[in-house]
């Protein structure tokens, strides 16, 4: 059983839900995201999702675009991202989800890719542009190395392409709660819990639910229909507001902490009609 | 309609041998499908072919001339140079092929709003266009240099009654216009169509606006037959998106004694960044941009390059699947052309002929005037694909002789 797996039959034997932490990779700078990722941790996060920067991130709000951008002029490639992923595996067990747009990957090689995420120590990836149907060559090098395959759903799946998705996935399936582009907003979309319960009866995998999920009180309604929830920008908008100041690591830890408060639900996720 | 009745590309899942397909925020595959299933309908409904017909001859103009250019070809001693006058469409491109096409089929799903991208405004303008004759209502994303170098383009749109956004991210060119577009889409996808404007971008765009677009080479294939017999020997097309190339090209493609030739913007050099040859310049390699695979112009990193050109419609880090199918295929040859030699024949083919090219469109003049001198005795087809009073400001700028 991998990090991810550990960590959902960990948190169904206790009283809270997933926090699932985005963090852009090498914003702002490569030699601080492993300590970004430990301070996210401590607040609470469970898994990490590490962004790798990508020039055209085309599913992605301003919070983001920015952060790819400070990333890359940074110098973050995947080659460094990876070497973050050995960093943190040298204090941690944190479950590391490498997100990334599909070009990088594709430039560097699947079965390359595969193989350092692995020895690196990263759990799984999640290629934001890479669809079930041209996915074979990945998913064969992600399965000989025991890698989680994260797939998205949206509000426009139906329920056979639901069922469809979460079969090429594993570690969990994840929900886009939104129509649009990552990036915080006032209010949840009236299209998550629908898609949730929808979600729920086309597989048992764990189910998290992420874009446009930046306060407690977001979480906090989504928590009783998903086994996580994944929150991104807001966590950069905080890098980007504190950049190189040395509060940043409390600051990411203490949003951790705020999120994670409105995680605790007693009963295990059971999309709420059961 | 022009239907490529014989085509066996793209497969079901929009791809050319190895390249096209679909890559895609999960959110958008359903669009997507609706938008194949209302195109290969429509495709095959008599209805929708009589009125995109009506529309092209009625309203856009259609079928525009091939012109023999007798002084031009006189003057460079060699092969007998032919234009096919997309120049001559209303609104001044070719674009006005596919916005058409695509405006029926925005009609057919019953949506009331498009967007579009634009780099060198022809696409923006022949979307406002349609948008004005259908009453749909049109935003417009162009990348900030574009909307400098192409001003007058935006006016025309705004003047059609589009809004116009500026794109102010990466190279504020036409990369990240079709970005920003798309990530419009994904969230208005359920009001809005996305009228892409090149042969590129996720299934079903390469084969639809290919379609659309192969009207300039059916017409051109039979008028070349009627007026001058048999077949040309090579046909030029600049190629951005890929959109006009392929529609001349397309319709020949099984007439295997016709050569074709692709021309890329060469911008000022070789060096990444300085082009946009994604075929014949440096850095370019097969990735995924903007939904599908094909050449891309990128770094050692998966990166997406910045690139240059003079000419704003062919600045483009990727180019059309069908296009990668094809140089693989070595069916077209793909060159570059540099910015001065686009601008050369800019003037060349003003001074004998009388025709002012687009800026895109030179680079296929260009091609053609070059290999021109050592091809007695063959016939040379290229596709004008736009006229050039959007690009007058580019021209004083780099004419300062004329003033
Ligand atoms: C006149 C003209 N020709 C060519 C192009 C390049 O596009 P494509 O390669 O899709 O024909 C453009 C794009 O703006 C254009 O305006």
């Amino acid at each position: 059983m991998n990090r991810i797996d550990q960590t959902f039959a960990r948190l169904r034997e206790g009283d809270s839900r997933a926090l699932i932490a985005y963090l852009t990779a090498g914003d702002p700078h490569p030699d601080r995201t492993a300590e970004l990722a430990l301070a996210l941790e401590r607040g609470g996060a469970d898994i990490l999702e590490l962004g790798v920067p990508f020039s055209d991130p085309m599913a992605d709000g301003p919070v983001i675009q920015k952060a790819s951008e400070r990333a890359l002029r940074a110098g973050t490639t995947l080659e460094k991202v990876i070497e973050i992923i050995r960093e943190i595996r040298r204090s941690s067990e944190l479950p590391v989800v490498v997100f990334s747009y599909l070009n990088p990957v594709l430039r560097y090689g699947f079965e390359a890719f595969a193989a350092k995420i692995a020895e690196a120590g990263a759990d799984g990836a999640l290629l934001t542009d890479l669809n079930i149907e041209a996915a074979e060559e990945y998913l064969e090098a992600m399965r000989a190395r025991d890698l989680a395959t994260v797939f998205l759903g949206a509000q426009t799946s139906t329920d056979e392409r639901l069922r469809q998705v979460a079969q090429a996935s594993t570690g969990f399936l994840y929900l886009v709660s939104t129509a649009g582009v990552t990036g915080m907003r006032e209010t949840i979309s009236d299209a998550a819990i629908p898609l949730l319960e929808r979600a729920r009866k086309a597989t048992d995998l764990p189910l998290a639910i992420g874009f446009g999920l930046s306060r407690r009180e977001h979480i906090e309604a989504v928590a009783p229909y998903a086994e996580g929830a994944i929150v991104g920008s807001a966590i950069m908008r905080v890098v980007e507001q504190y950049g190189e100041s040395p509060e940043l690591g409390a600051k990411l830890e203490e949003l951790a902490r705020e999120l994670k408060s409105g995680l605790k639900v007693p009963q295990p996720a059971t999309g709420g009609v059961a | 309609m022009h239907v490529i009745e014989n085509a066996t590309l793209p497969d079901s899942l929009g791809r050319f041998g190895p390249y096209g397909g679909r890559y895609v925020p999960e959110i958008l595959v359903a669009p997507l499908e609706q938008i194949e299933q209302v195109y290969f309908e429509a495709r095959q409904d008599p209805a929708f072919q009589a009125e995109l017909e009506e529309l092209n001859r009625q309203y856009a103009g259609r079928p525009t001339p091939l012109y023999h250019c007798k002084r031009l070809s006189e003057h460079l001693g060699g092969a007998q140079i032919y234009l096919k006058r997309e120049d001559l469409l209303h609104t001044g491109a070719h674009k006005i092929n596919h916005c058409l096409g695509q405006a029926l089929l925005v009609k057919r799903m019953g949506k009331k709003r498009i967007i579009a991208e634009t780099g060198a405004g022809q696409h923006g303008v022949a979307s406002a266009t349609v948008a004005a004759l259908f009453g749909f209502e049109c935003t417009v994303y162009m990348g900030e240099e574009d909307m400098r170098r192409q001003e007058l383009n935006v006016f025309r749109m705004r003047l059609l009654g589009a809004r116009v956004e500026a794109v102010k991210t990466g190279s504020r060119t036409l990369k990240d216009a079709v970005t920003q577009a798309m990530r419009e889409w994904t969230a208005n996808f359920e009001t809005t169509h996305y009228l892409l404007g090149s042969a590129l971008g996720p299934h079903p765009f390469p084969v639809m606006v290919r379609d659309f677009q192969s009207v300039i080479g059916t017409e051109a294939r039979a008028q070349f037959g009627e007026r001058e017999g048999g077949l040309p020997d090579v046909l030029f097309a600049c190629v951005g998106g890929g959109s006009n190339s392929l529609g001349l090209f397309h319709p020949f493609l099984d007439a295997e004694s016709v050569r074709m030739v692709g021309v890329e913007a060469g911008g000022r050099g070789d060096a990444l960044g300085e082009h946009a040859a994604r075929f014949s310049g440096e850095g370019g390699a097969p990735g995924v941009l903007h939904g599908t695979r094909s050449y891309v112009l990128q770094d050692e990193a998966g990166q997406i390059a910045l690139t240059h050109s003079v000419s704003a419609g062919l600045d483009y880090a990727s180019v059309g699947p069908e296009h990668a199918y094809l140089r693989d295929q070595g069916r077209v040859e793909y060159t570059a052309c540099q910015d001065a030699d686009a601008l050369a024949a800019v003037r060349t083919l003003a001074r004998y002929e009388g025709i002012i090219p687009a800026l895109e469109s030179a680079h296929a003049v260009a091609e053609a005037i070059r290999r021109a001198p050592s091809a007695p005795g063959q016939r040379f087809l290229v596709n004008l694909s736009g006229r050039g009073d959007k690009d007058i400001g580019i021209f004083r700028e780099n004419m300062p002789d004329l003033d």
